[in-house]
């Protein structure tokens, strides 16, 4: 990691240990479940479209959406980690392109 | 909230802190505070700990500046309960609720420092389009604002896209301006522990 980026390692760690616990520890849904959730990569539908939705335009979500995936057989605690999962995975893309980009330019300048 | 367990799911000590909350403050506990406490060691525990340190830790941008980011940040993703909440924080910690209100409707207009102004403009790009290059940082480096103040600003980024995002999935109730403002002090006093 860049050095630049120090004064936020305390950060970091505490970055990394959410993304560690939701995607390694214990859960309902299973590890690989969860590993696809984050990664926005879930093809079954209806879950898929939840899933994609919370990625891209969360503000369009439904009660509809979230009672087929209840209908389809997920149990709540399932959709509630697998939801989680998917919204860290694409706040920590965006995160981590943004600090691609700091450490690429701060190199340059 | 659309999911019976972020209701009703809580331990027997979890609600009574809740009732006590609610004695104290005259509004019950607020969605956004339940979920961290639903099965905490799932997810709360660590995403309390990642904000409150971003929030009210250590760092180059003022408390009213990263709620100022935060409210940003929610009204670019259009989430009502998280737009509310930390525009109320913001408003009162910078004590200007005009110059909030002005950031959230025309940032280029608005009577903020040129370098939290460049930050923001990075921020929007990258919450609407969810990316950005070095250019885009360029910008910001040019601008005058360091690669630490860029680093705090990326880190409520992170914590209010994740938040946004719950709010929207889970169906947060939107509370009345009053109790956004009792949240609020509470933000202000307490933090995200």
């Amino acid at each position: 990691m860049n050095k630049l980026i120090l004064p936020n390692y305390k950060r970091r760690a505490s970055y990394k240990a959410i993304i560690t616990r939701i995607l390694e520890g214990e859960g309902n849904a299973s590890t690989r479940e969860r590993q696809a959730a984050f990664e926005n990569t879930v093809f079954d539908k209806p879950l898929n479209t939840l899933l994609n939705k919370v990625a891209l335009q969360s503000k369009k979500i439904t009660d509809e959406d979230v009672e087929k995936l209840i209908a389809s057989g997920l149990s709540e605690d399932q959709i509630f980690e697998l939801i989680i999962c998917v919204a860290v995975g694409q706040s920590s893309r965006q995160y981590e392109a943004a600090i691609n980009a700091l450490t690429e330019a701060a190199a340059n300048k | 909230m659309r999911l019976n367990v972020l209701n009703n799911g809580y331990t027997i000590g979890t609600k009574i802190l809740f009732k006590i909350i609610k004695i104290f403050s005259g509004y019950p506990v607020p969605d956004a505070a339940k979920i961290v406490f639903y099965r905490p060691g799932f997810y709360g525990n660590q995403m309390k700990k990642f904000t409150h340190e971003t929030m009210r830790g250590p760092s180059l941008w003022s408390v009213a500046e990263r709620e100022l980011i935060a409210a940003f940040i929610s009204k670019l993703n259009e989430c009502s309960f998280c737009i509310g909440a930390h525009t109320a924080t913001a408003s009162i910690a910078y004590k200007d609720k005009t110059k909030v209100d002005a950031v959230l409707s025309d940032l280029e207009t608005a009577p903020i420092e040129e370098s939290l102004k460049a930050v923001l403009i990075c921020i929007k790009k990258l919450t609407l389009e969810h990316s950005v290059n070095s250019n885009d940082m360029k910008k910001v480096l040019d601008a005058g604002v360091t690669p630490g103040q860029i680093m705090d600003a990326l880190n409520v980024c992170f914590a209010f896209n994740v938040t946004n995002r719950l709010a929207d999935a889970f169906g947060f109730q939107v509370p009345d301006a009053k109790a956004f403002e009792t949240g609020a002090k509470y933000l202000l006093k307490r933090g995200y522990k």
